[in-house]
């Protein structure tokens, strides 16, 4: 009797804890809306599940294994001496290559293919929109370089079409995330990084750093636009409306000035090579690496010119 | 005169702040006043301070790391109540300000001054005597580590009240950690109390290291080295090889602070990504200097009370070494977001999950072990069962992450938080538990409670489930770590479980005090005259518990692994004591006390103590003082004696009547 009153209060916690478990199936991440966070999806479940081939047999013998040789069970054999097999030993080396040896060829093409600085391979004929994401304290600063405008923790880009991020950071290191489309890549003063993402469909997404940065970090967060593209062509013309302008010499300094919880900014114009200038800052004292303006614009960022090097 | 230290640094304004230093002042001034009361300061001085007996360090170490404990607990659900609070607007009750220190202080006060101390402290109890010796390589030094890892902790807890802690998380990234961006005293806490904690554990690592392969007894070859000795070796080769990369790199990171060079900032060519491979470098090796040793007390626990020798012996040691090779190149997987390449991280991520190999093998060997033993079920094996279960689960989240991939989403999220935990917990902390009950008799001639023991595990296995797997799924919807506040309220609900979870933990902690409370009281129910409370398998358990301060009277002689179980079965299971009568005892050559560790160690504290706050003339005082205590050592001649024969056979002729009378 009382054996079942427990019983029935466990069914009850699990059975209230169950509206929890099931909210993990409509998040961010196990729902994306973009061909990147898809993939990862499939990835993660992929890997997942080829780790339980060994995970759910290793609980089940421990449980079984202890329940059977406890010490009360006398019908349970006692073999006090025996300490070596090398059928079981081969067999416990054997299984887990073998699900390591899967995984590591799934690590090796997924790599590739989820390389963040990789252009995307989509079904759009238009060129992807270019988004400079800029990581201050404590908010994104974001430069549309081709159209000429900026923004402070707000971006909106058209659904299906590919959008290339150059990141990078004008303080601390951050993390540039919008979870529901995928990656996320570091933003470091000095260092031009690529994010490519797609959006699927249309929506608004939360972006963010995830990469704790200092008091204001927890309110660094943006959200993400994926528009029709007129839409996008009206939003552009909005924020080409405002009366703010942004230069790297004038304004930029003033908010790069730590502060918290910014609201959304439209600046309708900012000034030629805001964003080379940004990483220049931090290139002071060093040489050879030349002014950024005379390096091509940098337009294959860091990597390509680290190779160059080399 | 002061240097940068004003009144102001003490935060009178902070309630939370003046109540914790209210309590410790008073529990600290109880201790004190019972000390004196009982006139034990002499006896403190003599027996504890400056001893250099292997056993009583350890007890030392295990000691301050269960006082810490309670402090790192205490940060704990600080922040599980913050988190269970502040959403959708709501500021909670901590502001960032504090909230930073607090998640800082956590994770710098469970690694360095609680999983460390444990695991050296198990390590200090007993290497020596599962290899038959007397004592450590260098039995000063081993004093000297212990007194500079306390001033490590003395640094963190002054920075409570005095000042302020890092607010940049536990391995204080640069630039964050910059004079640019942290200009306060915190880091500068940071930095000195772990290097100079750090030096203490370097010390340890080539101690133990030495003491392993030197002082082995007769015919203890290497492959007959109780495995727990084995994991214990190879964690000291890790020590050896990766704490001096930690002290480069926090002395790299105060150049920078302090006489502002550019090693780490973000212009004048300093290099971000140099520190964060350098930290990890370190970093990485270092998850498993504590979790080996814990792998060598879950096989311990699981051989003596399954009545079996361990499945697969060589296997295990095979293993173990492998794990300490792989631990040094994995480091990158800590940061694949930062675009190092497709095929770094590849190689990285597949170099990591061949760790899973070696593992796994392991925990397979300790199923078979299991499998056709006599298992009984005491606590140390319910914390082993709770282990093998929970770490695996773990272990799976930790291949997921090493997916690059995969990690592209999962990095830098609470997904991270409940992995590290989910086999830090499951596995360094289990481990230590297990141990902490496994070998408590041999260290205090009784036996801890088993009820309030079992209560302990529940609640501890139970509190991690509930505390951690709601982050999991809560990772799932892009929630990251280190969040003061967030703004999706749909995430509190799992927050507030995550919170009922710490508590579930707090009870488990309150079991183990409670634990020891009840055991102390029932000691002479509880006691263990024979000195082998489980029906041991190895040298340790062939002496008197506690074990006499020269351990052997004469260094045993090794035929086989597990050689005092198969002494025990010539003679019907029965340990045979010689009688001290018919036996001739010599003279034991043995190291004397000292004082120049404690008192190292306090210099340290000045000295440390001064550069956080610029004040240089102490700064002098401190390494003067060092340096003076050093070398009045070095140059003491009166460093050793030899213990008389006939003391010896008082001692062992007491051991040998206890056991006689009781049988």
């Amino acid at each position: 009797m009382r054996e079942k009153s427990y019983l029935r209060a466990l069914g009850a916690v699990l059975l209230a804890a169950l509206p929890l478990l099931l909210s993990g199936c409509s998040s961010a991440l196990m729902d994306p809306k973009g061909q990147v966070g898809e993939e990862q999806r499939v990835l993660i479940i992929t890997a997942f599940v080829l780790m339980l081939i060994v995970v759910i047999p290793v609980i089940v013998m421990t449980l079984l294994f202890a329940y059977r040789y406890r010490e009360s069970n006398k019908d349970a054999t006692y073999k006090p001496n025996w300490a070596h097999s090398t059928a079981i030993e081969v067999v416990v080396w054997f299984i887990p290559c073998v699900i390591i040896a899967v995984l590591a060829v799934l690590t090796w093409i997924t790599s590739h293919s989820l390389d963040p600085f990789k252009p995307l391979e989509t079904d759009s004929d238009k060129p992807p929109v270019v988004i400079q994401a800029v990581s201050l304290d404590w908010k994104w600063v974001f430069i549309y370089p081709e159209q000429n405008i900026a923004t402070v923790n707000e971006i909106t880009f058209p659904a299906n079409r590919p959008v290339e991020f150059q990141i990078t950071s004008g303080t601390v290191m951050n993390a540039f995330w919008i979870p529901t489309l995928g990656s996320q890549i570091y933003a470091m003063a000095g260092m031009d990084s690529r994010l490519n993402l797609i959006a699927d469909e249309q929506g608004t997404f939360e972006g963010r750093s995830s990469n704790y940065s200092g008091a204001g970090f927890s309110e660094m967060t943006f959200k993400a636009h994926a528009v029709s593209e007129d839409d996008y062509q009206n939003w552009i013309t909005k924020v080409k409306a405002s009366d703010k302008t942004l230069s790297y010499k004038g304004n930029y300094q003033e908010l790069a000035e730590p502060s918290e919880e910014n609201p959304v900014q439209y600046f309708s114009s900012v000034s030629p090579n805001l964003y080379n200038n940004i990483l220049d800052g931090f290139r002071k004292g060093v040489e050879d690496k030349g002014e950024h303006g005379e390096v091509s614009n940098s337009e294959h960022g860091e990597r390509v010119s680290a190779e160059a090097v080399e | 005169m002061f240097g940068k230290l004003t009144l102001d640094a003490i935060p009178f304004h902070e309630p939370i702040i003046m109540v914790t230093v209210a309590i410790i002042a008073i529990v600290g001034a109880g201790v004190v006043g019972w000390i004196t009361l009982n006139k034990k300061w002499g006896y403190l001085w003599r027996e504890w301070i400056t001893s250099i007996d292997h056993k009583r360090l350890g007890i030392m170490y295990f000691l301050v790391a269960l006082v810490m404990l309670i402090r790192g607990f205490a940060d704990a659900i600080m922040m599980r109540t913050q988190q269970a609070m502040a959403a959708g607007g709501a500021e909670g009750y901590l502001p960032p300000e504090h909230y930073d220190q607090i998640f800082t202080a956590h994770g710098v006060i469970m690694i360095f001054f609680v999983a460390m101390p444990m695991v050296i402290g198990l390590m200090n109890l007993l290497v020596p005597l599962q290899i038959g010796a007397r004592d450590v390589a260098f039995p000063f030094m081993n004093n000297l580590s212990f007194w500079l890892f306390a001033a490590g902790v003395v640094l963190v807890n002054v920075s409570l009240f005095v000042g302020e802690f890092a607010k940049t998380g536990w391995l204080a990234y640069a630039p964050l950690s910059g004079a640019k961006y942290s200009p306060g005293v915190g880091v500068d806490y940071w930095i000195w109390a772990l290097q100079i904690s750090g030096i203490g554990t370097t010390l340890t690592g080539i101690n133990f290291f030495v003491t392993i392969m030197k002082m082995r007894t007769k015919g203890m070859t290497l492959f007959r080295m109780p495995i727990f000795t084995w994991t214990c070796l190879v964690t000291n080769v890790l020590i050896i090889a990766a704490f001096p990369i930690l002290t480069a790199t926090i002395a790299l990171l105060t150049l920078d602070r302090y006489l502002d060079f550019h090693f780490f900032t973000n212009d004048m060519g300093g290099n971000l990504m140099m520190y964060v491979n350098l930290i990890w470098a370190w970093g990485h090796p270092e998850v498993y200097i504590l979790i080996l040793p814990a792998f060598g007390v879950f096989s311990e626990v699981i051989s003596t009370f399954s009545k079996k020798p361990l499945f697969g012996y060589n296997t295990m040691v095979w293993a173990t070494m492998a794990i300490g090779v792989l631990s040094f190149i994995v480091w990158l997987h800590h940061f694949f977001t930062m675009g190092a390449g497709a095929n770094v991280n590849a190689f990285f991520g597949i170099m990591t999950m061949i760790i899973a190999i070696p593992t796994g093998v392991k925990i397979f060997n300790w199923l078979f072990t299991m499998y056709r033993g006599r298992i009984e079920f005491a606590s140390p094996v319910l914390w082993t069962l709770g282990f093998i279960i929970t770490f695996t689960l773990g272990g799976m989240t930790g291949v997921m992450l090493a997916v690059p991939g995969a990690d592209f989403v999962l990095h830098n999220s609470l997904f991270v938080i409940a992995h590290f935990h989910n086999v830090i917990i499951g596995g360094v902390v289990f481990g230590m538990m297990a141990g902490y009950s496994f070998y408590f008799p041999k260290a205090f001639g009784f036996k801890l409670n088993e009820k309030w023991g079992k209560r302990s595990f529940w609640f501890w296995l139970v509190g991690f489930y509930v505390a951690f797997m709601p982050l999991y799924i809560l990772s799932f919807d892009g929630a990251v770590r280190r969040m003061q506040s967030y703004a999706n309220t749909d995430w509190q609900p799992l927050m507030i479980v995550a919170w009922f979870g710490a508590v579930l933990i707090l009870c488990g902690i309150l079991c183990t005090a409670i634990q020891l409370y009840v055991s102390i009281r029932d000691r002479n129910q509880n006691r263990d005259v024979t000195g082998d409370a489980w029906n041991g398998r190895t040298l340790e358990w062939a002496v008197a518990s506690p074990p006499p301060y020269y351990n052997f009277s004469h260094l045993p002689e090794i035929h086989s692994i597990d050689n005092y179980w198969a002494d025990k079965q010539k003679t019907q299971g029965k340990a045979q004591l010689a009688d001290p009568e018919s036996v001739e005892y010599n003279d034991i050559h043995m190291p004397h006390n000292t004082n120049a560790g404690p008192i190292m160690g306090l210099f340290s504290i000045v000295f440390g103590f001064a550069l956080v706050w610029h004040i240089w003339w102490m700064v002098g005082v401190g390494a003067i003082g060092m340096f003076a205590a050093f070398m009045a050592r070095i140059f003491s001649e009166n460093t050793d004696y030899h213990i008389p024969a006939e003391e010896v056979k008082r001692m062992e002729t007491e051991h040998y009547n206890r056991v006689k009378m009781q049988a």
